[in-house]
Protein backbone atom coordinates (compact mmCIF):
# COMPACT_ATOMS: atom_id res chain seq x y z
CA UNK A 1 0.00 0.00 0.00
CA UNK A 2 3.32 2.33 -0.19
CA UNK A 3 3.39 1.52 -3.66
CA UNK A 4 1.59 5.39 -4.51
CA UNK A 5 4.39 6.85 -2.34
CA UNK A 6 7.33 4.93 -4.27
CA UNK A 7 5.51 5.82 -7.61
CA UNK A 8 5.43 9.46 -6.62
CA UNK A 9 9.57 9.10 -6.40
CA UNK A 10 9.80 7.51 -9.29
CA UNK A 11 8.37 10.74 -11.59
CA UNK A 12 9.76 12.73 -9.06
CA UNK A 13 13.14 11.47 -10.19
CA UNK A 14 12.34 11.28 -13.84
CA UNK A 15 10.26 14.95 -13.90
CA UNK A 16 13.62 16.38 -12.65
CA UNK A 17 15.81 14.47 -15.07
CA UNK A 18 13.68 15.62 -18.01
CA UNK A 19 13.74 18.92 -17.08
CA UNK A 20 17.49 18.87 -17.42
CA UNK A 21 17.04 18.01 -21.01
CA UNK A 22 14.04 19.98 -22.06
CA UNK A 23 14.67 19.27 -25.87
CA UNK A 24 13.52 15.94 -25.75
CA UNK A 25 10.24 14.74 -24.26
CA UNK A 26 10.30 11.43 -21.81
CA UNK A 27 8.94 8.53 -23.38
CA UNK A 28 9.73 5.53 -20.71
CA UNK A 29 11.08 5.28 -16.82
CA UNK A 30 12.22 1.75 -16.38
CA UNK A 31 12.69 0.98 -12.61
CA UNK A 32 14.40 -2.25 -11.17
CA UNK A 33 12.06 -4.22 -8.24
CA UNK A 34 13.83 -7.43 -6.37
CA UNK A 35 11.79 -10.24 -5.24
CA UNK A 36 12.58 -9.30 -1.85
CA UNK A 37 11.65 -5.49 -2.28
CA UNK A 38 8.53 -5.66 -0.87
CA UNK A 39 6.84 -3.94 -3.73
CA UNK A 40 3.84 -5.52 -5.38
CA UNK A 41 4.51 -4.52 -9.67
CA UNK A 42 1.27 -4.85 -10.25
CA UNK A 43 0.44 -2.17 -7.49
CA UNK A 44 3.37 0.04 -8.73
CA UNK A 45 2.08 0.08 -12.03
CA UNK A 46 -1.36 0.95 -11.56
CA UNK A 47 -0.26 3.96 -8.88
CA UNK A 48 1.88 5.32 -11.53
CA UNK A 49 -0.64 5.30 -14.31
CA UNK A 50 -3.05 7.07 -11.89
CA UNK A 51 -0.31 9.53 -11.42
CA UNK A 52 0.31 10.13 -14.61
CA UNK A 53 -3.22 10.62 -16.58
CA UNK A 54 -3.60 14.03 -17.63
CA UNK A 55 -0.68 15.15 -16.69
CA UNK A 56 2.01 16.56 -18.89
CA UNK A 57 4.20 13.72 -18.81
CA UNK A 58 1.51 11.30 -20.45
CA UNK A 59 2.13 8.93 -22.48
CA UNK A 60 5.17 7.79 -20.22
CA UNK A 61 5.36 4.48 -19.58
CA UNK A 62 6.43 2.28 -16.60
CA UNK A 63 9.00 -0.47 -17.13
CA UNK A 64 9.68 -3.04 -14.36
CA UNK A 65 12.77 -5.37 -14.25
CA UNK A 66 12.06 -7.87 -12.12
CA UNK A 67 15.36 -9.13 -10.32
CA UNK A 68 15.26 -12.39 -8.39
CA UNK A 69 16.87 -13.31 -5.26
CA UNK A 70 20.29 -15.04 -5.42
CA UNK A 71 22.38 -16.27 -2.80
CA UNK A 72 25.57 -18.51 -2.11
CA UNK A 73 26.43 -21.50 -0.69
CA UNK A 74 29.23 -20.66 2.21
CA UNK A 75 30.36 -24.73 1.65
CA UNK A 76 29.85 -25.79 -1.85
CA UNK A 77 30.30 -22.32 -3.42
CA UNK A 78 26.83 -23.14 -5.09
CA UNK A 79 25.38 -19.52 -6.35
CA UNK A 80 21.50 -19.94 -6.83
CA UNK A 81 17.93 -18.24 -7.41
CA UNK A 82 15.80 -18.24 -4.43
CA UNK A 83 12.62 -19.99 -5.27
CA UNK A 84 9.89 -19.36 -2.79
CA UNK A 85 11.81 -18.21 -0.31
CA UNK A 86 13.30 -21.26 0.66
CA UNK A 87 17.40 -20.09 0.86
CA UNK A 88 18.50 -23.50 1.48
CA UNK A 89 21.36 -24.58 -1.37
CA UNK A 90 19.75 -27.25 -3.86
CA UNK A 91 23.50 -28.63 -4.85
CA UNK A 92 24.59 -29.46 -0.69
CA UNK A 93 21.37 -28.69 1.90
CA UNK A 94 23.12 -25.83 3.52
CA UNK A 95 20.88 -23.79 5.01
CA UNK A 96 23.03 -20.80 5.95
CA UNK A 97 23.44 -19.53 2.76
CA UNK A 98 24.42 -15.45 2.05
CA UNK A 99 22.22 -13.02 0.59
CA UNK A 100 23.43 -12.03 -2.43
CA UNK A 101 20.87 -9.49 -4.12
CA UNK A 102 17.29 -9.29 -4.77
CA UNK A 103 15.78 -5.90 -2.32
CA UNK A 104 16.63 -3.66 -5.34
CA UNK A 105 14.54 -0.81 -5.77
CA UNK A 106 16.52 1.34 -8.54
CA UNK A 107 15.73 3.74 -11.01
CA UNK A 108 17.81 2.20 -14.00
CA UNK A 109 17.23 4.00 -16.64
CA UNK A 110 14.72 6.47 -18.97
CA UNK A 111 14.37 6.53 -22.45
CA UNK A 112 13.85 9.75 -24.16
CA UNK A 113 13.40 11.12 -27.79
CA UNK A 114 13.95 14.06 -29.96
CA UNK A 115 11.17 16.56 -29.72
CA UNK B 1 15.64 7.36 -28.92
CA UNK B 2 18.33 8.27 -26.04
CA UNK B 3 18.62 6.11 -22.87
CA UNK B 4 19.58 7.83 -19.88
CA UNK B 5 21.12 5.88 -17.37
CA UNK B 6 20.00 6.95 -13.48
CA UNK B 7 20.87 3.65 -11.89
CA UNK B 8 19.84 5.01 -8.53
CA UNK B 9 17.70 3.94 -5.43
CA UNK B 10 14.08 5.59 -5.81
CA UNK B 11 13.83 6.27 -2.04
CA UNK B 12 17.28 8.09 -2.80
CA UNK B 13 15.89 10.95 -0.69
CA UNK B 14 14.84 8.95 2.55
CA UNK B 15 18.01 6.94 2.44
CA UNK B 16 20.20 10.17 2.71
CA UNK B 17 18.13 11.12 5.61
CA UNK B 18 18.72 7.90 7.14
CA UNK B 19 21.88 7.89 6.93
CA UNK B 20 22.44 11.13 8.42
CA UNK B 21 20.72 9.96 11.14
CA UNK B 22 22.88 7.21 11.27
CA UNK B 23 25.89 9.72 11.78
CA UNK B 24 24.22 11.58 14.43
CA UNK B 25 23.07 8.36 16.22
CA UNK B 26 26.34 6.91 16.08
CA UNK B 27 28.13 10.60 17.27
CA UNK B 28 26.05 10.55 20.32
CA UNK B 29 26.49 6.87 21.12
CA UNK B 30 22.73 6.08 20.38
CA UNK B 31 21.53 2.68 20.04
CA UNK B 32 18.60 3.05 17.50
CA UNK B 33 16.13 -0.01 17.17
CA UNK B 34 13.09 0.07 14.94
CA UNK B 35 10.53 -2.34 16.46
CA UNK B 36 8.33 -3.81 13.71
CA UNK B 37 5.22 -6.20 13.30
CA UNK B 38 1.39 -6.39 11.85
CA UNK B 39 -0.80 -4.42 13.75
CA UNK B 40 -1.64 -6.27 17.55
CA UNK B 41 1.59 -8.38 17.48
CA UNK B 42 2.85 -6.74 20.71
CA UNK B 43 5.19 -3.87 19.85
CA UNK B 44 3.69 -1.68 22.56
CA UNK B 45 3.42 -4.04 25.13
CA UNK B 46 7.11 -5.44 24.61
CA UNK B 47 8.33 -1.99 24.88
CA UNK B 48 5.96 -1.36 28.26
CA UNK B 49 7.97 -4.50 29.71
CA UNK B 50 10.91 -3.27 28.59
CA UNK B 51 10.65 -0.26 29.86
CA UNK B 52 9.51 -1.08 33.64
CA UNK B 53 12.06 -2.49 34.48
CA UNK B 54 14.84 -0.11 33.36
CA UNK B 55 16.31 2.01 35.96
CA UNK B 56 15.19 5.40 35.90
CA UNK B 57 18.75 6.78 35.48
CA UNK B 58 18.95 4.76 31.67
CA UNK B 59 19.00 7.37 29.15
CA UNK B 60 16.19 5.59 26.94
CA UNK B 61 13.39 7.07 24.82
CA UNK B 62 10.98 5.85 22.71
CA UNK B 63 9.09 7.25 19.53
CA UNK B 64 6.45 5.70 18.54
CA UNK B 65 4.26 6.00 15.36
CA UNK B 66 0.73 4.96 14.18
CA UNK B 67 -1.92 6.49 11.94
CA UNK B 68 -4.22 7.78 14.41
CA UNK B 69 -4.50 8.33 17.86
CA UNK B 70 -1.22 8.84 20.91
CA UNK B 71 -3.05 5.93 22.51
CA UNK B 72 0.77 4.24 22.64
CA UNK B 73 2.50 6.83 23.62
CA UNK B 74 0.14 7.61 26.64
CA UNK B 75 0.57 4.02 27.50
CA UNK B 76 4.26 4.41 27.41
CA UNK B 77 4.72 7.50 28.93
CA UNK B 78 3.22 6.05 32.47
CA UNK B 79 7.06 4.77 33.06
CA UNK B 80 8.72 8.51 33.60
CA UNK B 81 11.11 8.14 29.75
CA UNK B 82 11.00 10.72 27.33
CA UNK B 83 8.19 9.50 24.54
CA UNK B 84 6.26 10.76 21.89
CA UNK B 85 4.19 10.23 18.92
CA UNK B 86 4.32 10.40 15.68
CA UNK B 87 0.90 10.35 13.96
CA UNK B 88 1.49 9.59 10.41
CA UNK B 89 -2.35 10.73 9.59
CA UNK B 90 -3.19 7.71 6.88
CA UNK B 91 0.74 6.92 6.18
CA UNK B 92 1.37 3.11 6.65
CA UNK B 93 4.85 3.52 7.61
CA UNK B 94 7.42 5.74 9.22
CA UNK B 95 10.06 7.35 6.76
CA UNK B 96 13.12 8.92 7.78
CA UNK B 97 12.15 12.67 7.50
CA UNK B 98 9.27 12.07 10.14
CA UNK B 99 12.08 10.76 12.60
CA UNK B 100 14.12 13.18 11.46
CA UNK B 101 11.02 15.87 12.51
CA UNK B 102 10.50 13.59 15.77
CA UNK B 103 14.05 14.57 17.27
CA UNK B 104 14.05 18.11 15.88
CA UNK B 105 14.19 19.13 19.51
CA UNK B 106 15.42 16.72 21.52
CA UNK B 107 18.86 16.63 23.01
CA UNK B 108 20.51 13.50 21.24
CA UNK B 109 23.26 13.84 23.98
CA UNK B 110 20.80 12.71 26.58
CA UNK B 111 20.22 9.47 25.07
CA UNK B 112 22.03 6.18 24.50
CA UNK B 113 19.49 4.38 23.69
CA UNK B 114 15.82 4.65 21.35
CA UNK B 115 13.27 2.66 20.56
CA UNK B 116 11.04 3.38 17.25
CA UNK B 117 7.88 1.70 17.26
CA UNK B 118 7.29 1.56 13.55
CA UNK B 119 3.56 1.78 12.20
CA UNK B 120 1.85 -1.83 12.68
CA UNK B 121 2.35 -3.33 8.97
CA UNK B 122 4.53 -6.09 7.58
CA UNK B 123 5.05 -4.62 4.11
CA UNK B 124 5.68 -0.88 4.04
CA UNK B 125 8.27 -0.43 6.84
CA UNK B 126 10.53 -2.47 5.69
CA UNK B 127 10.87 -0.45 2.26
CA UNK B 128 12.29 3.02 4.39
CA UNK B 129 15.65 3.13 6.32
CA UNK B 130 15.22 5.14 9.35
CA UNK B 131 18.93 5.20 10.28
CA UNK B 132 18.39 2.61 12.89
CA UNK B 133 21.33 0.23 13.62
CA UNK B 134 18.66 -2.96 13.81
CA UNK B 135 15.42 -4.06 12.66
CA UNK B 136 13.19 -5.98 15.38
CA UNK B 137 10.51 -7.99 13.95
CA UNK B 138 7.96 -9.05 16.91
CA UNK B 139 5.85 -11.73 15.48
CA UNK B 140 2.69 -12.64 17.60
CA UNK B 141 1.42 -16.49 17.78
CA UNK B 142 -2.04 -16.06 17.28
CA UNK B 143 -0.74 -15.17 13.71
CA UNK B 144 0.46 -18.40 12.53
CA UNK B 145 3.75 -19.74 11.48
CA UNK B 146 3.74 -18.82 8.16
CA UNK B 147 4.57 -15.15 8.45
CA UNK B 148 7.68 -14.97 7.60
CA UNK B 149 7.03 -16.46 4.02
CA UNK B 150 4.22 -13.99 3.34
CA UNK B 151 6.64 -11.50 4.57
CA UNK B 152 9.97 -12.39 3.68
CA UNK B 153 11.08 -8.72 3.19
CA UNK B 154 10.46 -7.84 6.63
CA UNK B 155 12.00 -10.80 7.88
CA UNK B 156 15.17 -10.55 5.58
CA UNK B 157 15.37 -7.42 7.16
CA UNK B 158 15.52 -7.72 10.76
CA UNK B 159 17.86 -9.20 13.03
CA UNK B 160 16.20 -10.51 15.79
CA UNK B 161 12.75 -12.03 15.44
CA UNK B 162 10.70 -11.49 19.02
CA UNK B 163 8.03 -14.72 19.03
CA UNK B 164 5.68 -13.01 21.12
CA UNK B 165 2.50 -14.36 23.40
CA UNK B 166 3.52 -18.00 23.72
CA UNK B 167 1.53 -18.22 26.64
CA UNK B 168 -1.31 -18.17 23.87
CA UNK B 169 0.41 -21.69 22.54
CA UNK B 170 -1.94 -23.80 24.52
CA UNK B 171 -5.05 -22.44 22.35
CA UNK B 172 -4.07 -21.39 19.11
CA UNK B 173 -2.78 -24.20 16.15
CA UNK B 174 0.91 -22.38 16.04
CA UNK B 175 3.77 -24.66 14.80
CA UNK B 176 6.25 -23.05 17.32
CA UNK B 177 9.07 -25.66 15.09
CA UNK B 178 7.44 -24.77 11.93
CA UNK B 179 7.49 -20.72 12.42
CA UNK B 180 11.31 -20.91 13.17
CA UNK B 181 12.10 -23.36 10.29
CA UNK B 182 10.44 -20.42 8.30
CA UNK B 183 12.26 -17.84 9.73
CA UNK B 184 15.50 -19.59 9.04
CA UNK B 185 14.63 -20.21 5.61
CA UNK B 186 13.91 -16.51 4.65
CA UNK B 187 16.85 -15.14 6.98
CA UNK B 188 19.50 -17.92 7.81
CA UNK B 189 20.77 -17.09 10.97
CA UNK B 190 18.12 -14.63 12.19
CA UNK B 191 18.16 -14.80 15.88
CA UNK B 192 14.66 -15.55 17.59
CA UNK B 193 13.75 -14.96 21.12
CA UNK B 194 10.46 -16.59 22.45
CA UNK B 195 8.37 -14.15 25.12
CA UNK B 196 5.49 -13.65 26.70
CA UNK B 197 4.30 -10.00 27.81
CA UNK B 198 2.16 -11.66 29.88
CA UNK B 199 3.54 -14.01 32.06
CA UNK B 200 6.92 -12.50 31.72
CA UNK B 201 8.20 -15.48 30.39
CA UNK B 202 11.46 -14.84 27.55
CA UNK B 203 11.84 -11.00 29.14
CA UNK B 204 14.82 -11.87 30.62
CA UNK B 205 16.35 -13.45 27.58
CA UNK B 206 15.49 -10.28 25.54
CA UNK B 207 17.20 -7.91 28.30
CA UNK B 208 20.31 -9.85 28.02
CA UNK B 209 20.03 -9.73 24.09
CA UNK B 210 19.58 -5.81 24.47
CA UNK B 211 22.08 -5.38 27.46
CA UNK B 212 24.92 -7.40 24.68
CA UNK B 213 23.86 -5.48 21.63
CA UNK B 214 24.36 -1.84 23.81
CA UNK B 215 27.14 -3.33 24.80
CA UNK B 216 28.77 -4.24 21.57
CA UNK B 217 27.51 -1.01 19.98
CA UNK B 218 29.86 0.91 22.61
CA UNK B 219 32.39 -1.50 21.48
CA UNK B 220 32.09 -0.52 18.12
CA UNK B 221 32.10 2.90 18.53
CA UNK B 222 35.19 2.62 20.96
CA UNK B 223 36.89 0.54 18.00
CA UNK B 224 35.93 3.12 15.27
Amino acid sequence: MHELGIANSVLDAARAEAQLRPSMRLTKIVVRVGDLAGIDPDALSFCFEALVKETDLEPVVLEIERRAQRHRCPRCGNEFVVINYDTTCRACGETMTTFLCGNELELAYLEMEDL
Amino acid sequence: MNRVPLERKVLSENDRIAAELRNRFAEHNILCLNLVSSPGAGKTALLERTLEVFPRDQHVAVLTGDIQTDNDAVRLARFGFPVRQITTGGTCHLDARMIEKALSDWRLEDFDLLFIENVGNLVCPASYDLGEAAKIVVLSVAEGEEKPLKYPAMFHRSELLILNKIDLLPYVPFNLARAHQNAQMVHPGIETIEVSCVTGEGLPEWQRWLENRREASRGSLVES
